[in-house]
Order: structure tokens, then sequence, then C-alpha cells
């Protein structure tokens, strides 16, 4: 499963796999709140081991999820929605993304209340 | 040195030369670049010599200048970076860069954009460019990709 290479695999299938997991989502919730984290920073909110972290990082990386920047020493991980805006834009058409808007803009207001 | 704001990745399928034109050429963000925002029939014209200390501009199809700034580094098909302004009450400046490197098969497109100042302004920008960049990049993909860009925006019943 690991060591996946983009031949032979359709890239959208590695984006799903990788969603998949409610880890994997919630570590995109921690950089999608505080873009731009090194591995020690996103272990220090999670109730996983570093190891644990490492794999699944791997996974969303591999996925075109999670994009790592070297920085001096650092190695900084960024959220990249850019696959995630490929499915959006793969199944909401034109006319639709205005009402959806306002619908989702419903929700959360309702919800806040 | 500040951490980069944003960091994005894309994988096309194309060659660098044509991905370094959708960047560079008019006639390719006219039809993939915002498109049909804000209003029905917008398009959008990049426009610059690409020297590096040259001018560079965003020209919507009235003639409005979006945004503005300077050619940094234009190194044809592989980097190109420049500063990237827009007035919002005050001018707000940023640094946009793109990375081209061939893949297998295709070509992986990097870009960051860094380097906001004044901060008071620059969470709003930043706002608007989470909500931008992603967008854009999808329908440059599927130019590319397919040979026409993506429709966005608002039904064009209202276009003039």
């Amino acid at each position: 499963m690991s060591c996946m290479s983009w031949e032979g695999v359709n890239p959208m299938d590695q984006v799903f796999k990788a969603l998949a997991d409610p880890t994997r989502r919630q570590l995109l919730d921690r950089l999608h709140a505080d873009n731009g984290q090194t591995l020690g920073e996103l272990c220090e909110h999670l109730a996983m081991t570093r190891q644990a972290v490492t794999k699944h990082l791997g996974v969303l990386e591999e996925a075109n999820l999670v994009v790592a920047v070297r920085q001096g020493r650092e190695k900084l991980h960024y959220l990249n929605p850019a696959p995630i805006h490929e499915i959006y834009d793969r199944w909401i058409g034109k006319y639709e993304r205005h009402r959806l808007e306002a619908l989702a803009q419903l929700k959360r207001g309702l919800e806040e209340e | 040195m500040d951490k980069p704001s944003f960091v994005y990745v894309t994988y096309i399928a194309t060659t660098p030369e044509k991905l370094w034109e959708a960047l560079t050429s008019a006639e390719f963000t006219q039809q993939y670049w915002g498109r049909d925002w804000p209003r029905p029939g917008s398009v959008r014209s990049i426009q610059s010599d690409w020297k590096a200390g040259s001018p560079v501009r965003m020209v919507l199809g009235d003639g409005e200048i979006e945004w503005w700034g300077e050619v940094l580094q234009a190194d044809p098909p592989r980097t190109l970076s420049y500063t990237f302004c827009v007035e919002m009450g005050t001018e707000t400046r940023s640094r946009v860069r793109f990375e081209i490197e061939p893949s297998g098969p295709a070509v992986k497109l990097t870009l960051i954009h860094d380097q906001f100042a004044p901060e008071a302004t620059a969470e709003a920008l930043a706002g608007a460019i989470s909500n931008g960049w992603p967008a854009i990049l999808s329908s440059m993909k599927t130019l590319l990709e397919r040979g026409r860009a993506l429709e966005l925006g608002a039904p064009a019943s209202a276009s003039g």
C-alpha cells in the first residue's frame, strides 16, 4: 500500500482513499486551521504516535492533499486543496454554484443559532 | 523569513512550454482565469513583456486593472515570480511564485503565494486568494488537458 507510484494509479482514487480515513481528515482539519506546520506541531494536538502521524501524512502527500515544503531545517506541511477543487469542478455544474453557496450559508446560519 | 502562506500543487498532463504559455499569455488567461466573474462575459488578460523588473498587470475586459506587480523572475519554462498588488483601501502587496517541473508524462506546477503586507489588510486578501487559486488552477488544468476551460460563475443570461 505504501510507495504507490503515479503510474497505473488514478490520482482521484488516491484522493478518495486518503479522505476515507477519519484521522487523515483530522490532520487536514489541523492544517486548514493553521497551515504550514511541522511534524512536531501536528503531533502536539493529536493523540497519536509520531510514527502514526508520519504514516498518515505520507498517504496524504501521495494523494497530493498535503504538500511538504522545506524551509531552512524545517519541513512544513501545507493543505493542498487543488485535488478537492477538481472533484468539485467535476460534479458541480456552472448554474448550481450560487444556489449551493446560498444553501450552505443558510445551513451555517441556522446551525450557529 | 516568514513561512509561505499558501502552497498549491497540481499535476497537469501537458508540456512545460504550454503551461508557461497558459500562465503568461493574454489569449490563454482570457480562457480560464476567473472567466465570467464578477460578471457574465468577464475575461482577464495578463499583460507583461516578462522581463525581470517589468510591470505585470491583470486587465479585466472593460479595461479595469484588477491587480498589478513587477516581474521578479522569468525563466521559461521553469520559474515565474512576480509581486502581486491589489487595492484594498490601501495597496496590499504579496508575492507569487510558480515552479514548473516535468513529472513522468505530466507537469508538476507548484504555486507559492507569500510575503503578504501590510498585515492589517493581508487577512482579507488571503481569504480571497484561498478561494481563488484552487479554482483558477483547476480551470487551467481542464483547459490544457481537454482544450476547454470550465465554465465558472453566474448564468450568462445577463451578458452584454
